[in-house]
């Protein structure tokens, strides 16, 4: 059992680590109170800049660079319909998701079949050489330390700095928040642009690490369950690494289980990770309570200065 | 220099209609722009996209066959977005209204009558509400978010359907290839115009679009709706709930789509295969907002969605340019429509910034 | 009698090229010739096999064809219109290279009696629509022939698209080549119900891999399963195309496909006014299955006990299911002495003995 143990838990962090930047992102964005439905645009658009400049450069940091880079410029967008021009933010985003699909996939036209090499797993000097917790914990691509350094930075930042005290100020009640001589509006433009370069590299995992390849939509609704799994964490950091994790080991279990024999509809297995979706949706918002408590109140409502 | 918006004091009327126009003209410049980065005579492709395929008889009915879903979806989807309910999942229910259709068709194979393709859309819309409804029950009784829900669902039904063609609807004497058998000739919407493939069901769209308009400009549930759309606590006030709007709107999207799915089997398809739509689903999002969600509008939005379709189909017969390049176009519609929409509520300065 | 019929053409078919293109030189209008593709060139794959054939086609026939390609054509709706668009546009000769332009194709065809329509791996013809496609089953059977020989865990991965006949065909050729020469080998399946999915061919090709496969196969269109076995340390087989240089050390060899003579054939007889849509399939006698070149690695006895099978597949004494065949039920399904006949095999819809797991329900 052990043996499979080791790989299981290894394809799980992988498949999850996507996760975990794209809803970090989303998380700090949406506790400014702007609700950024672009996250699947975002991700695709950071993937294919990731994947061009890997195979331009051959470097895979220049690639996860440009990765960030092109989810925020994606986000930059977003900010300036939503927040500078007043759109509504459902429809921004949802326009965002839609563009991002379209212009990746045509940005991405002549990269389509061409393989890269993936980037070599780091192993942690001594953790990794202990026995099992070693191979399953501390034998990563470099992304995966750098996504729980981000979970901590973030949980660090939300809760502990005076920074993410007024951000968090600004998505509970914009206008004492200006009142007291925060910019609003600035404020929430930087917690866009940090959502749309965390989707940026979560993209760029997707393309240069995990697959990697470049395939026209190849996050499959990955964005999608991002945004869920703010939800899931009820805007708690730490929770976003946990939700991550399930999610990839529902998707890594369909392969272990048709591996190993058993005889059930590949497509029920293939759709577990969206229903487990909808399921873990509905235990989170069934409680009012945590929403109420959780939730940035302003999520989603357009704020501006004159109104 | 800076720009700086005003509120106005009332919405502007007549900038209610300027953005669509607006933002199709920035497409078209933005088209030209990317045409000239790739090297194409801009004359050329704008050509290839927006005359080339609407220059023959053929041409117009496979606009206006691509057009039938889209403005019947969009029509369906409006009526929530009117009221803030967003259904994203309208691909799914699509799916769905084909599985619900298209197996009634499959298991009535002998019924030789014109009642069976009215049974088939009224089936293919119950399927698409089912699926719709699921949301909906979510969000009304569990507050969960129907964005998401429904837009997991759109995964989840295209699985089904691969299951059911590839199980226990597989064509029997197809070699096991995932798909059913065709449907017989009482199970498809018959043919309009000779010699292409417009068929009944743009009739329907039609049918459907001109119901949405009385709907929600001459209804007074639709107003009501749009009340608490625009002021959820007026509405509240006056006595309608929240819920109700939850219900209405989420179950005219999936009939919708789901009608949708029907004019995709029992129409240019003819039998159920694993993919029947290019995304309409998505593209009727779109749709919806250049129409301003409001029918009429929608009618000539899904038009010109119709025609970046073929467009980018032409574009790249005649010029080489990658297809992929509708969904660019169908992007920055939307964008260029939000953007330009800030003329409605707002008035644009351009102030000269006083030094400090 | 088709592949009588075929071999003939076939070896005939460079030879009269050259004879075509010096006899009539008038100047003649060159025939015009549509392709539709269902996915992106690329530069390995399905598709790309198909362009390969096209360009092959192009060089030996020169200024008397003109063709056009469209490529990224979903099967479905959209695919009637492209397919009659080329119809319509005076191509003479219409080639359709995926399993769902079949209705659409026939639907086409009938509004255009006078155009020629070939349609790949479909079971519908009309009087002007032919089927072709190529037993890639055999290139299957002498892959497993190398696997059974390299593997020292003595299992198989095998990342699968969709229980169709030619998907089970493979697995079931491969698994027999396999168990020829290593009767305790068993070939483990992971299905990702897609043709063209990276992310997920990859996963299922490591997921066989922890789970003890140190050889992938693929009925799947990406090089994901060749690059994961690369990184991974492990044996791989291409599919559709050579796909050394995605995995060079995991890369053994690959049963790749080749269409450029019975593209040529067909566009000859096009252009004589002597077409007769019919029903093709070829295999590594006619050249359309072939195997790439095989890698160093594999031991010489082994690499000519593949020459020997290859050439017995050729002269018709080896067949992939020569019975008995049983099924993963110990059912027979050919007795001995016998060989599987091709209306069985174009049906086949379970697991042969040697497979583990079981087929998903039907």
């Amino acid at each position: 059992m052990t043996e499979l143990l080791v790989p299981i838990v290894v394809a799980t962090l992988a498949a999850g680590t996507p996760l975990v930047f794209a809803a970090l992102g989303e998380l700090v964005t949406e506790k400014s109170g702007v609700l950024n439905l672009g996250v699947e645009g975002m991700m695709l658009v950071g993937a294919i800049a990731a994947f061009a400049a890997t195979v331009a450069s051959g470097n895979t940091w220049v690639g996860v660079i440009a990765g960030m880079l092109a989810g925020a410029a994606m986000s930059l967008v977003f900010a300036a319909l939503a927040l500078t021009l007043q759109a509504n933010q459902v429809a921004a985003g949802l326009a965002l998701s839609l563009f991002g699909l379209g212009l990746s996939a045509f940005a991405g036209k002549p990269l389509e079949s061409i393989a890269l090499q993936a980037p070599l797993v780091f192993r942690i000097p001594l953790l990794s050489d202990v026995p099992l917790l070693g191979p399953m914990l501390f034998s990563h691509q470099p992304l995966v330390y750098l996504s729980w350094l981000l979970v901590a930075l973030v949980s660090w930042f939300l809760y502990r700095s005076r920074a993410g005290l007024v951000l968090r100020a600004v998505g509970e009640s914009p206008v004492s928040a200006n009142a007291i001589g925060y910019p609003v509006i600035a404020i929430r433009y930087l917690a866009t642009l940090f959502g749309g370069a965390m989707a940026g590299i979560g993209g760029a995992f997707l393309s240069i690490v995990y697959t990697p390849m470049w395939v026209e939509g190849m996050t499959a609704g990955r964005g999608w369950i991002a945004l869920a799994l703010v939800v899931f964490a009820t805007w708690r950091p730490g929770r976003v690494l946990a939700g991550a994790y399930l999610f990839g080991g529902v998707t890594i279990a369909q392969f272990f289980a048709q591996g190993a024999g058993v005889a059930v509809a590949s497509q029920l297995l293939s759709s577990l990770p969206y229903l487990a979706t909808i399921v873990v949706l509905v235990l989170i918002s069934r409680h009012p309570n945590i929403i109420r408590l959780n939730a940035p109140v302003s999520l989603g409502k357009p704020y501006h200065p004159d109104a | 220099m800076w720009l700086r918006l005003e509120a106005r004091a009332a919405p502007s009327r007549a900038m209610r209609y300027l953005p669509p126009l607006v933002a199709a003209a920035l497409t078209i410049v933005a088209g030209f722009a990317v045409s000239l980065a790739l090297g194409r005579d801009p004359l050329a492709a704008f050509y290839a996209f927006f005359v080339q395929p609407v220059s023959s008889l053929n041409g117009v009915a496979e606009l206006l066959l691509k057009a039938s879903p889209l403005m019947l979806i969009a029509t369906g989807l409006a009526i929530g977005y009117r009221a803030n309910v967003w259904n994203i999942g309208a691909e799914g229910q699509l799916i769905l209204g084909a599985i619900f259709g298209g197996g009634l068709a499959l298991h009535l194979p002998g019924v030789d009558s014109r009642w069976l393709l009215a049974a088939m859309v009224l089936a293919g819309a119950l399927g698409g509400m089912l699926w719709a409804a699921i949301p909906a029950l979510l969000r009304s009784r569990f507050n969960t978010n129907e964005i998401l829900v429904s837009l997991m669902l759109v995964y989840v039904a295209s699985l089904l359907l691969s299951y059911l063609v590839q199980e226990p609807w597989r064509d029997p004497q197809g070699f096991n290839f995932p798909q059913s058998k065709m449907f017989a000739d009482a199970a498809l919407y018959p043919i309009l115009l000779d010699s292409t493939r417009l068929n009944a069901g743009f009739l329907v769209a039609l049918a459907v679009v001109a119901c949405g308009w009385l709907f929600v400009a001459k209804s007074f549930l639709g107003y009501q709706m749009r009340v608490a759309g625009l002021a959820g606590a007026a509405a509240r006030y006056a006595g309608f709930s929240a819920r109700r709007s939850v219900w209405i709107g989420m179950l005219a999207g999936g009939a919708a789509a789901g009608i949708a799915g029907v004019g995709e089997v029992a129409g240019p398809i003819g039998q159920l295969t694993p993919s029947i739509s290019p995304g309409y689903g998505f593209a009727a999002i779109i749709v919806a907002f250049v129409g301003r969600l409001n029918p009429v509008g929608i009618f000539f939005a899904s038009l010109l969605m119709s025609l970046l379709y073929l467009g980018g189909e032409a574009a790249q017969m005649e010029l080489r340019l990658p297809s992929a390049i509708t969904g660019l176009f169908q992007g920055m519609l939307l964008f260029f429509l939000l953007g330009s929409d800030v003329l409605i509520h707002y008035r644009v300065r351009l102030l000269r910034r006083a030094a400090a | 009698m088709i592949r009588h019929q075929i071999v003939k053409f076939l070896g005939a078919a460079t030879a009269a090229a050259a004879v075509a293109v010096a006899g009539s030189a008038q100047a003649q209008q060159p025939l015009k010739i549509g392709f539709v593709y269902v996915s992106p060139i690329g530069d390995a794959g399905w598709t790309h096999q198909h362009d390969l054939g096209r360009k092959e086609m192009e060089k030996v026939l020169g200024a008397k064809v003109a063709t056009k390609y469209v490529e990224n054509v979903t099967e479905g709706a959209d695919a009637e219109r492209v397919i009659r668009e080329l119809a319509a546009s005076g191509h003479a000769l219409v080639f359709t290279t995926s399993f769902g332009y079949m209705n659409p194709t026939v639907k086409v065809a009938k509004s255009f009696p006078k155009v020629s329509f070939e349609h790949a791996t479909g079971y519908k013809r009309e009087n002007n629509v032919g089927t072709y496609n190529a037993r890639f089953y055999e290139g299957r059977y002498l892959t497993g022939i190398i696997a059974g020989k390299m593997t020292k865990s003595n299992i198989a991965g095998y990342v699968a698209a969709f229980p169709i006949p030619e998907v089970l065909q493979g697995i079931n050729a491969f698994t027999r080549g396999m168990r020829s020469v290593n009767p305790k080998a068993e070939v483990k399946v992971i299905w990702v119900n897609s043709w063209y999915d990276p992310g997920r061919e990859r996963e299922a090709a490591t997921t066989l891999i922890s789970q003890g496969a140190d050889i992938i196969s693929q009925h799947t269109d990406s090089t994901a399963p060749v690059q994961a076995a690369q990184e991974k340390g492990v044996y791989a087989f291409g599919y559709h195309s050579d796909m050394s240089k995605y995995g060079p050390k995991a890369h053994l060899t690959a049963s790749t496909h080749q269409w450029g003579a019975f593209y040529t054939r067909v566009a000859q007889e096009a252009i004589a006014g002597k077409h007769k849509p019919s029903n093709i399939w070829g295999g590594i006698k006619d050249g359309m299955v072939k195997l790439a070149p095989i890698n160093p690695v594999v031991p010489k006895d082994v690499q000519e006990m593949v020459a020997r099978a290859e050439a017995d597949l050729r002269l018709g004494k080896l067949h992939a299911f020569a019975g008995p065949v049983k099924d993963q039920g110990g059912k027979e399904r050919v007795a001995a002495g016998k060989s599987m006949p091709d209306d069985q095999l174009a049906v086949m819809d379970y697991y042969v003995e040697g497979v583990q797991g079981q087929l998903p329900k039907k």
